[in-house]
């Protein structure tokens, strides 16, 4: 499994509306462990890759191959149970099922795919410690509700983390934290993910944080598609609407 | 099972909305209910205005008739019936009891009836007999009993004085003024017609009618028989059979004797065959109630439409972490199925609970004997076709957030 990039993506085209195509992508590759920043301003196609990297979304035409698999090629259930496996996923906010305590937010990828759950062993167990290391660990048991923001992201990240998935994808998980605390977030998950041996992904309009990768790709120059206009772009950056 | 557990935890987050929308449908559930239990309890009531009487035989004429004039006061008996007639099925071997009526006197409107004491022993309505909530039956000539509206209109206790108009008009000029009466006893009230007519003896109104042919007064009405067989002829006499088994087997033999000709009914025939009748505003209530079921499930699904908006973005990280679109089309159509049970058991629970606090106070006020019975089949269907609608309803926005969850990949347009 380690042997090949983690993700490989070729000649993608994607559009929401027939002849407005918002991403035209010759390549893209992820090698394994590796720390990828996705340097994707609004407008650049930056959730639309991500729908694609996660299988949620399917490409027009193109290929996405995850860990060998070509997920594009795949039905519906086969790539929502393949993301469930092999994915951990933190968005810009929001990123907590408000009803789940923290800790069931935590385990909730192991709900749904026995091979997350069986990687992560005990998954409780897996969760108080990814909990302590990420400095969450006294919330456990606290509704969602009662957290600051950059409490919840590190939930998020625990949850991306549990069960070690091979590629984690952050869509500007710092966005909503000041510098200090975006500092010590990126330190901690830089941290968790070696220590899952998990890829990661990140995108983020924050050049400052470039250096601290791998490697930075720049979106805006991938992406052929033109007059980009990301149509999710606008009310992402805008103020946060109320969440449930 | 992850749906049932989110879909519970998701269910009591949002426990002031699922609450209130519980309670809608429980109020449109246990109004249905409601209103078919009153439904069932005002038939029964009405099928109760005569009950343990087997057959009420009256001169020959029509079966409405004979149930109207004989039982709610209606209308105009028959006939007469002669007392030789009447002493001779009293003693038919298959006769357990008889009650005799003897109808066409009236006071201030209200009809007099004379009877036996039977008729306070015997007659029932409902599940009870004739009770008196001031003094006793009448026993003599001169004492009369009077129902419950006839005391409280006129103002009549126990003592007081009654003379009897020839006639059921209120206002006659033929007052049997010869012959007063006493009242000697007020009938506790039976929200039957009971409660609008008076009782005497027929000794009573045997006497009273003497006493009028004496003092030279008119002559009308149930005639004066040559004093050769007794008593005054009556009007209808009310059977008890010794085995009811019997009872379509003396209705026949009545019915073809040929030495009088009498006109035999079965109470609960002819009660059902008038409720078919006077009963069409069952459907009325049946359409009120519908109605409010389709309010109830409006409500419904205008509570999950609005919370489905906000949670577009919950179901975009169920997305995320690898939950099939599938899983969310269950999750919200359990979720408002959830709700549609505990909204139809909460409603059926309210009503039971409504009667059982209520049925003293509803039976005292207005004579409606409210039961708390199992279920109807029709019951069952209401609360069925509520369990769908409410699976329906959550179909909708269901189908609205799998679209979206397609559409929207991981960033909801929130």
């Amino acid at each position: 499994m380690t042997t090949g990039p983690v993700a490989e993506l070729r000649d993608l085209r994607f559009a929401y509306r027939t002849g407005r195509e918002v991403l035209d992508l010759p390549a893209l590759d992820v090698a394994p462990g590796e720390r990828l920043f996705l340097h994707g301003p609004s407008g650049s196609g930056k959730t639309t890759l991500l729908g694609l990297l996660a299988g949620v979304l399917t490409p027009r035409a193109g290929t996405v191959r995850l860990l060998g698999t070509e997920i594009s090629a795949l039905g519906g259930g086969a790539r929502d149970r393949f993301r469930a496996a092999h994915l951990g996923y933190v968005f810009q906010m929001f990123n907590l099922i408000p009803y789940l305590s923290v800790r069931d937010n935590i385990t909730l990828p192991c709900r749904i795919s026995a091979v997350r759950r069986a990687r992560a062993g005990d998954p409780a167990a897996q969760a108080r410690q990814l909990a302590d290391r990420l400095e969450i660990g006294a919330l456990l048991d606290e509704p969602v509700t009662a957290l600051s923001v950059g409490q919840q992201q590190r939930v998020a990240v625990a949850r991306a983390l549990i069960g070690a998935p091979e590629l984690v994808v952050c869509d500007e998980p710092t966005s909503a934290l000041d510098a200090d605390r975006r500092d010590r977030f990126l330190a901690l998950l830089f941290a968790r993910v070696q220590e899952a041996g998990s890829a990661l992904v990140f995108v983020s309009h924050d050049l400052a944080l470039a250096g601290r990768f791998d490697r930075t790709v720049a979106l805006g120059a991938l992406n052929r598609a033109a007059g980009v206009s990301d149509p999710d772009a606008a009310p992402l950056g805008g103020a946060p609407a109320g969440a449930a | 099972m992850l749906v049932p557990a989110l879909a519970w935890r998701s269910l009591r987050n949002r426990a002031l909305l699922s609450a209130l929308t519980v309670l809608s449908i429980a109020l449109s559930v246990a109004l249905l209910v409601g209103i078919e239990h009153v439904r069932l309890g005002v038939r029964e009531s009405f099928a109760g205005t005569i009950k343990g009487t087997d057959l009420i035989v009256g001169a020959r004429g029509g079966t409405t008739q004979v149930l109207l004039s004989t039982v709610f006061g209606m209308s105009t008996p028959t006939g007469s019936v002669s007392w030789a007639t009447y002493q001779r099925w009293t003693a038919h071997p298959a006769v357990r009891w008889t009650i005799p009526y003897a109808l066409g006197d009236a006071h201030r409107g209200y009809r007099v009836i004379g009877t036996t004491a039977d008729f306070f022993t015997r007659y029932r309505f409902r599940d009870r007999h004739v009770t008196f909530a001031a003094g006793r039956a009448p026993t003599t000539d001169r004492e009369i009993a009077v129902g419950a509206d006839v005391a409280a209109r006129l103002g009549y206790a126990v003592g007081s004085a009654v003379t009897i108009a020839h006639g059921v008009a209120a206002v006659s000029f033929a007052e049997h003024t010869a012959h007063p009466f006493v009242v000697t006893g007020v009938i506790a009230r039976t929200f039957t017609p009971i409660d609008r007519a008076l009782y005497t003896t027929l000794e009573g109104l045997t006497a009273m009618h003497e006493a009028e042919a004496q003092s030279g007064g008119l002559m009308m009405g149930p005639p004066p028989t040559a004093a050769d067989s007794g008593p005054a002829p009556i009007t209808a006499f009310l059977v008890g059979t010794r085995n009811r088994f019997e009872t379509l087997r003396l209705q026949r033999e009545m019915n073809e004797d040929r030495t009088e000709p009498l006109t035999a009914i079965i109470p609960g025939v002819a009660l059902a065959q008038l409720w078919q009748t006077i009963g069409s505003a069952e459907v009325g209530l049946r359409v009120v109630a519908t109605l409010t079921l389709l309010v109830g499930m409006l409500g419904m699904c205008v509570a999950l439409y609005a919370s489905l908006e906000s949670r577009r973005r919950e179901m975009a990280i169920l997305r995320a972490v690898g939950a099939g679109p599938r899983t969310i089309v269950a999750l919200l159509v359990l979720e408002s199925t959830l709700l549609a049970l505990l909204g139809a058991a909460a409603g059926v629970a309210l009503v039971y609970a409504g009667i059982a606090g209520a049925r003293g106070l509803v039976e005292a006020r207005f004579g409606l004997a409210l039961t708390i019975h199992p279920l109807t089949a029709v019951e069952w269907a209401y609360l069925a076709a509520v369990v769908v609608a409410g699976a329906l309803v959550g179909l909708l926005p269901a189908w609205r957030a799998y679209r979206a969850s397609l559409a929207d990949g991981l960033a909801p347009k929130l």
